[in-house]
């Protein structure tokens, strides 16, 4: 019987991930790792955030192959030959782009920590959506929660977004 | 520990040939919880979200069905033509966790997980959808009610694939509703799809979280079946108050963590009672 096509790893081999247009080799990982631990603990990219690990938070958002998804539900393992974008994918440090920008002027970042998922969730939505109802932030928004804010100033910062990419700023 | 991950339904089904006890891997929604939570070991891990085979869906107007890869995501189900044609999914869909959740999640991990709660499957259930099931060298097809055989249990062999599902597309009203303590992210305490097909003016409702499987209440069908207008679709209020109480006396619910029994028998009576209403706004 032939080899079955398609990638396989086993025991403490080396697996390859697409992260923020680089490629990163995995070694001396269990392979059940999500993604989001295998960004933080094996790649040292510590911007997307780690609380809840069942998907209710959103703090560890991710794109994957462009589609927004929570990093700690992703086998990391088993994204390999996909792309994936991190918080430190969309603009370089110290230059914030207009999302992260936003979000500062509307004062919608008190601790921090669920920030990087919102941008990316903004970043999401807006890409499919460039002119969301307040409806439609919220249900976009919804996997991403914020304890210190709440979320007035969070949606006000996606709309300064919007407002802003329409006059082409 | 091993991952494989195919690139196509027939090196899947080889895989799992070869590794019977293989995990199967398609959204990781539920599986990770777990993982993460190190409540669960897995050995091989077979990775089916980008399968082609699995990732297709098809709609026949000549025999009126749809038929949706086991890969098809809820955020797919949610928006695009299979929303128009199954609209009772389409809202299930839109209901699931969060836009992350909704991206990840396919129907298919819905259908293998099979939780009593899980949003899809009260639609499947009252569509009467059939679960399409593949082996290496075999392929089936089992009815939902038949698949479903209790809390998380279904009648998947070991080394078989759930590779798709398919559902009549209806002409009629049809919805899902259900409830739980907040709008997102939620695990249904108690839900309920209702589907009219006016074609053969039947009526069938399916309840989720309140039993140890999907139910069907065939009592409170054929009443509503005996004294609706399908044509007019006017219903008169004594009969939406019977169907009510039918579909209480037809839950199986239980107390847990999430709810009680008593709450969860009396709010799956109101979730029918609306979305029968919405079937037939007119007294």
């Amino acid at each position: 019987m032939s080899e079955p096509g398609g990638t396989s790893v086993g025991g403490n081999q080396v697996y390859t991930l697409h992260v923020n247009g680089e490629l990163h080799e995995v070694r001396d990982a269990w392979l059940g790792e999500s993604l989001l631990f295998v960004l933080r603990e094996r790649l040292g990219l510590l911007g997307s955030k780690g609380a809840c690990e069942q998907g209710e938070c959103g703090s560890c958002s991710v794109l994957v192959d462009d589609a927004l998804v929570c990093s700690c539900l992703v086998m990391a393992a088993a994204a390999q030959g996909q792309r994936i974008v991190t918080i430190e994918g969309v603009a370089p440090v110290g230059s914030p782009n207009d999302v992260q920008q936003a979000f500062v002027d509307a004062g919608a970042v008190q601790c921090g920590f669920c920030t990087p998922g919102l941008i990316m969730a903004t970043h999401a939505l807006l890409e499919r959506t460039p002119s969301p109802t307040e409806m439609e932030i919220r249900e976009e928004l919804s996997g991403n929660i914020c304890r210190c804010t709440g979320y007035g100033r969070i949606i006000d910062a996606v709309q300064r977004v919007a407002v802003s990419r329409r006059a082409g700023s | 520990m091993s991952v494989t991950v195919p690139t196509s339904l027939n090196d899947a089904l080889q895989v799992l040939a070869h590794a019977p006890g293989s995990t199967v891997l398609a959204g990781g929604t539920d599986l990770m919880v777990e993982l993460n939570g190190g409540h669960r070991q897995v050995s091989s891990v077979v990775v089916v979200n980008r399968l082609a085979e699995l990732r297709a869906w098809r709609h026949d107007p000549a025999t009126g069905r749809l038929h949706l890869g086991a890969g098809i995501t809820y955020a797919e189900i949610a928006s695009g033509p299979i929303a128009g044609w199954v609209p009772a999914l389409a809202q299930a869909a839109r209901t699931v966790g969060s836009p992350q959740i909704r991206h990840a999640a396919t129907i298919g991990g819905n259908l293998g997980t099979c939780s009593p709660a899980g949003d899809g499957l009260p639609v499947l259930a009252a569509l009467e959808a059939v679960v399409h099931l593949a082996s290496h060298g075999a392929v089936r097809d089992v009815p939902f009610e038949s698949f479903m055989v209790g809390p998380k249990r279904t009648v998947l062999e070991p080394g078989e694939l759930i590779t798709g599902v398919t559902v009549p597309v209806l002409e009629g009203w049809q919805g899902y509703s259900k409830v739980g303590v907040r709008n997102a992210m939620v695990i249904a305490v108690a839900s309920a799809a209702l589907v009219t097909d006016s074609a053969a003016r039947s009526v069938r409702i399916a309840l989720g979280s309140v039993g140890p499987v999907i139910l069907r209440c065939p009592e409170a069908e054929a009443l509503v079946m005996e004294r609706a207008d399908f044509q007019q679709r006017r219903i008169d209020a004594g009969t939406v108050q019977a169907f009510v109480e039918l579909v209480r006396s037809a839950a199986r619910p239980i107390d847990d963590h999430r709810s009680t029994a008593a709450y969860r028998r009396q709010a799956v009576g109101v979730l029918a009672g609306r979305l029968l209403r919405r079937a037939f706004p007119n007294e």
